[in-house]
């Protein structure tokens, strides 16, 4: 699994930015195990309906807005979180099953697990004892 | 830089140069958050604090923590938040990215004088540690009869 940076996307989203608000890129621990692969990503202060995961064209997407309450005229004094908008996206490889992602959300963890295809499972060949 | 360090996208030149002036200029409108115990940008976890005439909130972008393993204090004006963020390393699995913060955390923050140690709140939702502290009651103006 690679991360995108397909040179186009990164152009047009240089350009938003100066528009946009700047878009954080969420931390991520990546790991593989003989059955598929899971991401696990911090985006403290997202609650499930602020968050959007999409598979298109083999590029997983995560896109998440934080909701953070604060009360009225409130005036920063220190910040190192200057945006509430997480974005990332990796291009899945074709042993990967985009349609069975299956994801779970608790205290800002997002937790994605993708399954490999079944013909690409390791598969144990038992032996006989004849 | 530290952009990479707590995962903030923005990896322009510029972009750090008008960070940084913005920073200068916070510290310096706001002497009491140059103390001496301020840290490094990119320490875990993020801190954001706001004001209002009424309060003080702290915010601790501190995902995936057990509420019951935090630890916060105030003493005077001095607020310090202990806590820790265990990840669960999959055995057998092989790793291709490992950014997450794993460990122990530490963090104090200098808050303005007038608040009020006895009126603290704490909330976690969502990832997000709240802290709210009340500013101490101003006494009304008064006038001064002249006799």
């Amino acid at each position: 699994m690679n991360e995108s940076n397909d040179v186009v996307r990164q152009q047009s989203k240089t350009v938003e930015q100066g528009k946009r608000e700047r878009t954080m890129r969420p931390p991520v621990d990546i790991f593989e195990d003989s059955t598929g692969i899971t991401v696990q990503a911090d985006m403290p202060g997202v609650s499930k309906d602020r968050l959007e995961v999409h598979i298109e064209n083999d590029t997983l997407s995560i896109d998440g807005t934080a909701d953070i309450a604060m009360p009225e005229g409130m005036e920063a004094l220190y910040a190192d979180i200057r945006s509430t908008h997480y974005q990332r996206s990796f291009s899945l490889s074709r042993e990967l099953d985009g349609d069975k992602v299956n994801a779970t959300l608790k205290d800002g963890v997002l937790i994605l697990r993708i399954p490999k295809r079944e013909q690409y499972q390791p598969r144990k060949i038992e032996v006989r004892v004849v | 830089m530290f952009a990479n360090l707590n995962g903030l996208e923005g990896n322009l030149f510029d972009e750090f140069r008008r960070m940084e002036q913005e920073m200068d200029q916070l510290f310096g409108r706001n002497p009491w958050t140059s103390g001496i115990r301020s840290v490094a940008r990119g320490t875990y976890p993020p801190i954001n604090i706001g004001s209002t005439p009424e309060q003080v909130d702290v915010y601790l972008f501190a995902a995936g923590v057990d509420p019951k393993a935090l630890e916060i204090s105030i003493h005077q004006n001095l607020l310090t938040i202990d806590g820790e963020r265990r990840l669960i390393t999959e055995e057998g699995a092989d790793y291709f990215r490992k950014e997450r913060y794993d460990g122990a955390f530490h963090r104090v923050v200098t808050l303005p004088d007038d608040v009020d140690p006895e009126q603290v709140e704490a909330a976690y939702r969502d990832g997000v540690l709240r802290i709210t502290i009340k500013r101490r009651v101003k006494s009304q103006p008064r006038q001064i009869e002249v006799k």
